[in-house]
C-alpha cells in the first residue's frame, strides 16, 4: 500500500538533513540494524527509527524509479556502501575497504553520508521515499521493485560496446576521460592507504604481545640482580604500552579522515561514471532514433520522427542536469579531500605530539635507573 | 652478575678479582701453573712428569677417566685453562704441540688443589688489562656461482701482549669461524665452559648471495650475518680463558687458515654432526639423574624458564620488526598513489597538496625502514644471541648429566667385576681370579673412586663465563 503512494507524489522533506545521524548499529547474530536520528523541522523533537541493509537498498530503488523527473538519468546518484556482512569472508572485507574497519563506525558514518546527501539533493529529497525512509516507523516495504532502467546486469552486457563511444560535446568528452583516469588513481590510492592503515593495526598488536611477554619476565626475589632486570622488564613494558596506543590512535585518526574520504571521494567518482555510462547510452539511443527517422518509409516516417523528438528532448534534459551535477560534484569533491587532508593533518599532529611528550618520560625515567 | 646466593669458598675471590678485567695474561705457557683436576684428559699422572702424548681428546668422555688414579678433592680448584691439542674434529691440529706446555705440568703438579694459578698470574704479569677491539667488516663477494662465498675482514686493534702486534686484520670466511667454534666446543664443552655459540648456517641466505641477487634481503642477510660474526668474536674473547686457546690466536693473527671442511653441512663430518645430535636428543629423555647438588637444579630451572621468556620476546620482536617493514613498504607504495592523484587532479591546489603529501609520507617511510632496523639490531639480533646462548649453557648442563650416566655406567661395570672375583674366589679358579683381578684393576683406574670433577663444577667458573659472554 505504501508503495503505491510513494510512486505518485512528491513530498516535502520535514526534517533538517544536515542533522540526520546513524548513531547506532545492533548487531542480532547475522543481521544489523542501524539507528536513525533525524531532528523535526517543526522544532519539536526527533524521528528515531530502525533500518536494515535492505530498507536502504529500498530507498535507493525508490530514487532510481522517479518518474516524470525529466534528465533524472543525467543525475549522480549518491552512492550506497555495499552490503556488510557479520564476519565477512576476505573478498567482501577488499570490497567493503575502509568501512569493513572498525566494529562498523566507519560504515555507520557512510551510511550517514548517504543519506544526508540524498537529503541535500534539490530533485532526490523530493521523492516520498525519502521521507518515508527517515520518518516511519515501521521499516518500509522489503521486496524487490521492478526492473528499472537501472539494472546492473544489462549496463555490464552493453558497457564494453558503448562505453567508447564518441561523444559529440567537448564537455562530456573531455569529463569521461577524466573521470576514468581519477576514478582508476583514487581507488588506487584508497587501496594502499588502506593496506597502510592495517599494518599499523598489526604493530599495534605485536607491540601489545611484546609487552604482555616482557611482563612474563618480572620475577619476585630478593637477589639485586633479578629486581634491576624486573625494573628494566616493567619499565620497557610500559615503553611498549606506549607505543601501541600511539599506533592505535595514528591508525583510528588515519581511518576517520583521510581513508573515508578517499573511500567516499572514490565511490562517488564510480557514481559519476555510471551517470556518464547512461548519458552515453542516451546518445546512442538518440542517434539510432535519428537514423531510423532518415531511413523512415513515407508511412513510418512521422511515427519515426516523434521518437526522435522525443529522444532529442530528454538527451537535452539529460545534458542539462548531468552538466550541473558534474561542476556540482568536481567542486565538493575537492572541498572534502581538503577539508579532509586538514583534519588528517591536524588530528595526527596532536598524536605525534602526545607520543612525543610520552616517549619523552619514559627516556628520562631510563636515564634516570642507569 | 655474580651468583651471590652461592658462598663462595674464600679460595674464589681470586677468580672475582680477574673478572674485573685484570691480568691475565703471561706468556701461555705460564698458564699451564695450575693443573687441571685428574679428570683431563692431559695427563696428570701423579707418576708422570709429561703428559702422555698420546692421550688426546675426543668427544667421547672415556679418556676422561684414563688418568684418574689419584684422589680428588670434591671442592675442587678451579678448573684451570686446558691447552690441549684436543683433535679439533675440524682439521688437522695446529695448536702448538704439547711438548711446549709439558715441562710445567710436573712442576705445578703441587699446586693442583689450590688456586695458585691465579696468584701467580696476577703477580706475574705486567698489568696487561682487557683491552682488545674486534670488528668485522667489509664482506666482499668471491668467487662465482655455487663455490663463491663472502670473505670478511677482522681486524684486531689490542695492546695486550698475548698478540704479536698492536693493530692487524685477517681475510676469513663463514666457515672458518664455525670451524673455529668446532674446535673451542670440542675442547672446552666437555669440562663445563660455556663456548659462545656461532651464528647459525643459512641455506637459503647463502644461495640468494652465491646467485648474485643484488637485492635489499641479500644486503639485509649479508648485514645481519656480519653483525652476528661479530658479536659473536667479542664474545669469545671475552672469556679470558678462551681468549688465550692458541685457536683463537691463530684465528685473530694468522693470514692463511686452512679450510674447516668439516663445517660443510652436505660433509660427512657435518652428517656425522646430525646423527649425534638425534642422539644426544634421544639420550636426553632417557637419563634421569639423581641431582645432589641443589645449586644446579636451580641454576637448571632458572635457565630453563629463562630459556622460555627469552624465545617468547624474540618471536615478538620479530614479528614487530616484520610489520615495520611492511609498513614502510606500503608507505611508499601509497605514496606513490598520492603522486599519481595528484598529477591527475585538476584543481591547482588540491594537486599540489596531494604531491606534497607524497613528498612526506617518502620520508615517513624512510623513517619506519630505520626504525625497523634499530629493533631489529637492538632487540631482535640480541635476544637471538641470548636464546642461542642459553641452549649453549643448556649443553653444558647436558654434558654434565652424559658425564654423570657414563660414572654410572663404569661403577656398575666395577662392581660386576667385583662381584664375579668374589665369585671366583669361592670357586677357587686361579688363573680366572687372576684374570678378574686384572680387569677390576683396570676398572679402577677407569673409574676413580669419587665422582667426576666436573659434577661438581665450580658454578662459579659456570656463571663467570656466561657473564662475561653477555
Amino acid at each position: 500500500m505504501m508503495q503505491e503512494e510513494v510512486n505518485e507524489a512528491t513530498s516535502v522533506l520535514s526534517i533538517y538533513g544536515h542533522t540526520i545521524k546513524v548513531t547506532e548499529v545492533l548487531q542480532d547474530g547475522d543481521t544489523l540494524t542501524f539507528i536513525i536520528v533525524s531532528q523535526k523541522l517543526s522544532g519539536t523533537g526527533e524521528y528515531h527509527v530502525d533500518r536494515t541493509y535492505e530498507d536502504f537498498e529500498w530507498l535507493q530503488q525508490h530514487l532510481y524509479a522517479q518518474e516524470d523527473v525529466p534528465g533524472l538519468q543525467g543525475v549522480i546518484f549518491p552512492p550506497l556502501p555495499v552490503r556488510p556482512q557479520v564476519n565477512a569472508s576476505a573478498k567482501v572485507m577488499k570490497q567493503l575497504g575502509f568501512l569493513g574497519l572498525g566494529e562498523w563506525q566507519p560504515y555507520c558514518k557512510a551510511l550517514e553520508t548517504f543519506l544526508r546527501q540524498v537529503a541535500a539533493h534539490s530533485i532526490l529529497r523530493k521523492n516520498k521515499a525519502v521521507e518515508v525512509f527517515l520518518t516511519s516507523t515501521d521499516p518500509p516495504g522489503r521486496q524487490k521493485l521492478r526492473r528499472n532502467i537501472f539494472n546492473r546486469l544489462s549496463q555490464a552486457v552493453e558497457g564494453l560496446r558503448k562505453e567508447g563511444h564518441k561523444d559529440v560535446d567537448e564537455f562530456f568528452h573531455t569529463e569521461r576521460d577524466h573521470n576514468l583516469v581519477l576514478t582508476g588513481h583514487t581507488r588506487t590510492a584508497a587501496e594502499k592507504f588502506l593496506d597502510v592503515v592495517l599494518t599499523e593495526q598489526k604493530i599495534a598488536v605485536a607491540c601489545g604481545h611484546f609487552a604482555a611477554a616482557l611482563h612474563i619476565c618480572v620475577e619476585n626475589g630478593e637477589d639485586p640482580e633479578k629486581k634491576a632486570f624486573s625494573r628494566v622488564c616493567v619499565k620497557l613494558s610500559q615503553v611498549f604500552d606506549s607505543i601501541k596506543k600511539n599506533m592505535t590512535s595514528i591508525a583510528v585518526n588515519d581511518m576517520n579522515t583521510l581513508g573515508l574520504a578517499l573511500d567516499l571521494g572514490s565511490r562517488y567518482l564510480e557514481a559519476e561514471k555510471e551517470m556518464l555510462f547512461r548519458r552515453t547510452c542516451k546518445l546512442v539511443e538518440l542517434e539510432n532514433a535519428r537514423k531510423n527517422a532518415e531511413r523512415a518509409k513515407p508511412v513510418k516516417k512521422n511515427a519515426m520522427e516523434e521518437v526522435k523528438k522525443a529522444a532529442e528532448g530528454e538527451f537535452e534534459q539529460i545534458c542539462k542536469v548531468a552538466k550541473q551535477e558534474i561542476v556540482q560534484l568536481n567542486q565538493e569533491r575537492v572541498e572534502m579531500l581538503q577539508k579532509n587532508l586538514i583534519q588528517w593533518c591536524e588530528q595526527q599532529l596532536q598524536t605525534a605530539k602526545e607520543g612525543a611528550d610520552a616517549y619523552n618520560q619514559h627516556l628520562q625515567a631510563f636515564i634516570a635507573m642507569a | 652478575m655474580a651468583d651471590t646466593a652461592r658462598d663462595p669458598p674464600p679460595d674464589r675471590t681470586d677468580f672475582h678479582e680477574v673478572e674485573d678485567g685484570e691480568d691475565l695474561f703471561l706468556e701461555p705457557s705460564a698458564i699451564q701453573e695450575s693443573e687441571p683436576a685428574s679428570l683431563s684428559a692431559v695427563d696428570i699422572s701423579t707418576n708422570s712428569n709429561g703428559p702422555k702424548q698420546d692421550s688426546f681428546f675426543d668427544d667421547d668422555n672415556e679418556d676422561l677417566f684414563a688418568e684418574a688414579t689419584e684422589e680428588v678433592s670434591l671442592d675442587s680448584p678451579e678448573r684451570d685453562v686446558l691447552l690441549s691439542d684436543g683433535p679439533s674434529p675440524a682439521i688437522t691440529p695446529i695448536t702448538p704441540p704439547t711438548s711446549v706446555i709439558a715441562p710445567r705440568i710436573g712442576n705445578t703438579h703441587d699446586d693442583m688443589f689450590t688456586h695458585s694459578s691465579f696468584d701467580e698470574v696476577e703477580e706475574e704479569d705486567g698489568g696487561d688489562s682487557f683491552d682488545i677491539h674486534l670488528s668485522v667488516s667489509d664482506p666482499e663477494k668471491i668467487g662465482d656461482g655455487m663455490n663463491a662465498y663472502m670473505a670478511y675482514k677482522v681486524t684486531t686493534k689490542t695492546s695486550m701482549s698475548l698478540f704479536k702486534q698492536r693493530d692487524f686484520s685477517v681475510k676469513r670466511r663463514f666457515s672458518d669461524f664455525l670451524g673455529l667454534h668446532g674446535k673451542l666446543a670440542s675442547k672446552y664443552l666437555h669440562i663445563g665452559y660455556i663456548v659462545p655459540p656461532a651464528p647459525e648456517k643459512s641455506i637459503v641466505g647463502m644461495t640468494k648471495v652465491k646467485v648474485g641477487k643484488e637485492d635489499q634481503s641479500s644486503n639485509d642477510f649479508v648485514e645481519k650475518r656480519r653483525s652476528a660474526l661479530e658479536r659473536y668474536l667479542m664474545r669469545t674473547v671475552k672469556h679470558p680463558i678462551l681468549l688465550k686457546d692458541p685457536d683463537v690466536l691463530q684465528f685473530l693473527e694468522s693470514s692463511e687458515l686452512p679450510r674447516a671442511v668439516n663445517t660443510q653441512a652436505l660433509s660427512s663430518a657435518g652428517i656425522l654432526r646430525m646423527v649425534n645430535k638425534a642422539a644426544d636428543a634421544v639420550n636426553k629423555m632417557t637419563i634421569k639423574m639423581n641431582e645432589s647438588d641443589a645449586w644446579f637444579e636451580e641454576k637448571q630451572q632458572h635457565f630453563e624458564n629463562l630459556d622460555v621468556q627469552l624465545k617468547k620476546l624474540h618471536a615478538s620482536v620479530e614479528s614487530l620488526v616484520c610489520h615495520r617493514k611492511e609498513l614502510s613498504v606500503n608507505t611508499a607504495q601509497f605514496a606513490k598513489s598520492a603522486a599519481m592523484l595528484g598529477n591527475s587532479e585538476d584543481h591547482t591546489a588540491l594537486s599540489r597538496a596531494l604531491s606534497q603529501l607524497a613528498e612526506v609520507e617518502e620520508k615517513i617511510d624512510q623513517l619506519h625502514q630505520d626504525q625497523a632496523n634499530a629493533d631489529l639490531y637492538l632487540f631482535s639480533e640480541l635476544l637471538g644471541d641470548y636464546v642461542r646462548l642459553i641452549s649453549a649453557v643448556k649443553g653444558v648442563f647436558d654434558q654434565r648429566m652424559k658425564t654423570w650416566q657414563k660414572w654410572q655406567d663404569s661403577q656398575m661395570l666395577l662392581q660386576k667385576k667385583r662381584e664375579a672375583e668374589a665369585k671366583l674366589q669361592f670357586t677357587n679358579k686361579p688363573d680366572k681370579l687372576q684374570q678378574a683381578k686384572d680387569e677390576i684393576k683396570e676398572e679402577i683406574e677407569e673409574v676413580g673412586p669419587a665422582p667426576p670433577v666436573c659434577l661438581c663444577c665450580p658454578p662459579d667458573c659456570l656463571l663467570h663465563a656466561f657473564i662475561s659472554l653477555i
